[in-house]
């Protein structure tokens, strides 16, 4: 720490070279912030302590087939569970058909299942009390400007009325506030009563059916027993279920959407190699340039490894720097980008995981640059460098 | 003075880069040429010739700093160019598995095949409508199909880990409809049988789809009896008889869609008039073409929109790069640069050459970029859920000339940034203070 300030003014000798050398590295971090935000938030869907209570049951022929509704009650009998509840796709759309909202049909406790999902005491008691009422996440309660006691229209692509019309018309009663990332979903869709949907729609749409059941167990480590429990409640029916812990379940989805790991992994890797060379060839420049300087250091009797430590602490403090820079600015922009995508993407701020692994990358990468220039400077013969040979 | 300069040539940058964007090839190789001659004919192009010349044949001696700009650019065109590869790729598979001469038929309001369902009566009116082919027996060439799920092991996947897979039963017509979809391997399935035609994606991806082995769909066990191969998103799906399918997935005599052959792709006005028109259906109808277009619009949006982002921040990341190396560059040779305006060089030639040079580098680093994404992810195999469909769909990472031509353009216009402001500081540099130097 004594040396800081030679470090450091050595670091700005050239303030043209390291002020273009730092926005590159601020470049790469910031691209670095980004896709590791994207990747965390495909890594932690469905990753949280109330998520592990969570198990899905839906059918196991396929995520299109639903089970009958009767399966509920037999399903609360097993042994370890809290509570169940159920719901089925509704497919809305409002004011143009290629709008998609994500509606589902919703049993009344549904909502308990989710108690990271806040709704407040008087929405609860409205929507129990409201046939046509709907529970309506806040960013799209934001998007459409929506008020708690308004009428919207929604149009299902799947599912007619009695009458034959798909123009549906739901109450607004209250807000689904998520609380946690891992829940962030429920901010940008709408749920409505199951029981509602089932008497309104045309006969032999969807016949007492659900998509599919949502259980709390008592103790997660519980967890898998229950879910073999409740599929042997069904084995050889003509309704077989395939029930999953709500995180398996997510990374399954999310394994089939897209292999991310590799996708930013590869990107990264092509960043940071080009990053290397770039900043190894500005501490070569460096270090070539001050040859007397460092001589000059040594013959005042810093010793050859104080010399070795100083550039690499230079190199370090460099890559520190652009990368805290392109960190922070990942950290501010992101939200700017999900509000601006439309809701199409929602990118979690840059975490404190995130930083620590940047942080990391940073100090290896200093090292890694620092590392010949500095190995040169030790090395560096003081009769030599001062005569300019 | 020197800000108003410096604001000058920001505008004039912004102004050229957008133009630049815009250009067709056609346009570059005219500016090319133009350029080329300027450089043969006038005194000044010769002037910027030699001195372009001598700092090429110097480039060996600063071979460490000129690779980071030409590895730093080939960096970002290789980035660039895979991911837009990525979505150039599943936007050919989609538009290839339509034509302009066959039409989709789905419920009114469904936005894709799997939430539309049609009657067995509505059927029989659809393919009795005008503008249907009809095939030697004078029977037409509309296909009744439906489409479902199936969850399937996935290959290479964890015990248990199951991938949905698009079932699709068919029609004896549907072969005649698709005409590029060819059996591979085995037979094709039997109508009437429990029987099963796999695409050669699914095969890929998915663990017992080998003719002569049984699978479980739905709450039956099938045999595959053959693969068959397509080339688009047919790839992907699993074929068996409309009625089995039907049957084991509940759905009775209703299917999800009806695919037909139109006489030509004019008679399409005429089908959907016909079908507006009858007073007992109330359906919504596309060229095929359109249909597979617009599923695949929203994803390769966001395909391009994230190749572009990444891309960007890259360049920048590389435009700092090269602009540091080139001022280096500039510094090195400055009192070359200062000789040179002394014996009555202008400053055309130098700003020109260090700008050549730059962009010479540029270009190498656009082509081995370019180069490198082609050798590595042309034809790559990639998968993901599509919108509209009820399972994986499998796509290749496809490297066009466009896309390559892409990436060369932006490597030119990194370059050109990246040379433009050492150019202008070689270029003003005022020689007593260059000759001085050192």
């Amino acid at each position: 720490m004594k040396y800081f300030h030679l470090i450091w003014a050595a670091l700005f000798r050239r303030k043209t070279r390291t002020l273009l050398t730092l926005v590159s590295i601020a470049a790469a971090f910031l691209l670095f912030g980004m896709l590791d935000a994207v990747r965390m938030s495909f890594d932690q869907a469905g990753k949280s302590a109330n998520g592990a209570q969570r198990l899905q049951t839906g059918s196991k022929l396929s995520f299109i087939d639903t089970l009958p509704q009767g399966l509920g009650g037999k399903i609360a009998t097993v042994p370890g569970v809290k509570s169940v509840a159920y719901a089925n796709w509704f497919g809305g759309a409002y004011q143009d058909p290629h709008n998609q909202v994500f509606t589902f049909a919703v049993s009344d406790n549904y909502i308990d299942q989710y108690p990271e999902v806040a709704v407040s005491d008087d929405a609860r008691k409205a929507f129990l009390n409201t046939r046509t009422g709907i529970l309506v996440g806040e960013k799209l309660m934001e998007k459409y400007h929506w008020k708690i006691g308004d009428q919207i229209p929604l149009q299902s692509n799947i599912f007619p009325q009695q009458n034959g019309s798909k123009n549906w018309e739901f109450n607004i009663v209250g807000v689904l506030h998520p609380t946690e990332q891992s829940v962030s979903f429920y901010g940008q869709i709408i749920l409505m009563h199951w029981k509602y949907f089932d008497d309104a729609v045309l006969k032999g749409y969807n016949n007492g059916q659900v998509g599919w059941y949502v259980t709390r167990v008592n103790d997660v480590n519980q967890a898998d027993q229950v879910a073999r429990a409740i599929d042997a409640v069904s084995a050889n029916s003509d309704h077989e279920t395939r029930t999953q812990t709500e995180a398996a379940a997510t990374a399954s989805w999310m394994k089939q959407l897209a292999d991310i790991g590799l996708i930013v992994g590869s990107i990264m890797g092509a960043v940071f190699f080009t990053l290397l060379l770039l900043t190894g060839n500005t501490m070569m420049q460096a270090v070539r340039e001050r040859t007397s300087e460092l001589a000059v250091l040594k013959t005042l009797g810093f010793s050859d490894r104080g010399v070795l430590a100083m550039v690499l602490a230079e190199s370090v403090l460099l890559v520190l720097l652009g990368g805290v820079i392109g960190i922070g600015l990942a950290t501010v922009l992101i939200p700017g980008v999900s509000a601006n995508s439309g809701g199409m993407l929602n990118l979690p701020t840059v975490g404190a995981d995130s930083w620590l692994l940047g942080i990391a990358l940073m100090l290896a990468i200093g090292v890694v640059v620092g590392a010949i220039p500095a190995w040169r400077a030790m090395r560096l013969n003081i009769v030599d460098a001062l005569a300019g040979r | 003075m020197t800000f108003l300069f410096n604001l000058l040539v920001l505008v004039i940058l912004v102004v050229a880069l957008f133009v630049w964007v815009q250009l067709p090839w056609y346009a570059v190789l005219v500016l090319a040429v133009l350029f080329a001659a300027w450089m043969a004919l006038s005194r000044r192009g010769r002037q910027a010739a030699s001195v372009t010349s001598v700092g090429v044949s110097t480039l060996r001696q600063r071979l460490g700093s000129s690779s980071v700009v030409v590895i730093g650019i080939a960096g970002v065109v290789g980035v660039l160019v895979a991911l837009l590869a990525m979505g150039e790729g599943y936007s050919e598979t989609l538009r290839k598995t339509g034509s302009d001469d066959t039409a989709i038929v789905l419920r009114g309001g469904s936005a894709s095949e799997v939430s539309s369902v049609l009657t067995r009566d509505s059927i029989l009116v659809i393919e009795q409508e005008p503008g249907i082919a009809h095939d030697k027996q004078g029977k037409p060439i509309a296909s009744g199909e439906i489409v479902v799920a199936a969850n399937l092991p996935v290959k290479h996947g964890a015990p248990g880990d199951e991938g949905s897979v698009q079932v699709r039963g068919v029609d004896d017509q549907a072969w005649a409809l698709r005409p590029n979809v060819k059996i591979i391997a085995g037979r094709a399935f039997q109508p009437g049988m429990r029987e099963l035609v796999v695409g050669q994606g699914a095969q890929r991806q998915f663990v017992g789809l080998e003719p002569g082995h049984e699978v479980k769909l739905g709450t039956q066990t099938w045999n595959v009896v053959g693969v068959f191969a397509s080339g688009d998103a047919y790839d992907s799906e699993i074929w068996g008889d409309a009625g089995v399918v039907a049957e084991t997935y509940r759905r009775g005599s209703s299917r999800t869609s009806v695919f037909a052959k139109l006489t030509d792709a004019k008679a399409m006005d005429a089908f959907k008039a016909a079908l507006a028109a009858d007073p007992r259906l109330q359906v919504d109808v596309d060229t095929t073409l359109n249909y597979f277009s617009k599923q695949s619009e929203g994803m390769s949006k966001v395909m391009r929109i994230m190749g572009i982002t990444v891309g960007s921040i890259m360049a920048i990341g590389a435009i700092f790069g090269a602009l540091n190396t080139m001022f280096a560059a500039v510094a090195a040779r400055a009192r070359e640069i200062a000789t040179l305006r002394a014996i009555g060089f202008r400053g055309v030639p130098v700003v020109v050459a260090v700008m050549l040079e730059t962009m010479l580098l540029a270009l190498l680093g656009g082509l081995i970029g370019g180069l490198l994404a082609w050798l590595i992810f042309n034809g790559w195999t990639a998968s993901t859920l599509a919108t509209g469909s009820t399972g994986q769909l499998a796509f290749t990472f496809k490297v066009t000339p466009e896309l390559m031509w892409e990436g060369l353009k932006w490597a030119l216009a990194i370059g050109f940034v990246g040379g433009l402001f050492p150019a202008l500081r070689a270029a003003r540099l005022p020689v007593t203070t260059a000759l001085r130097e050192l």
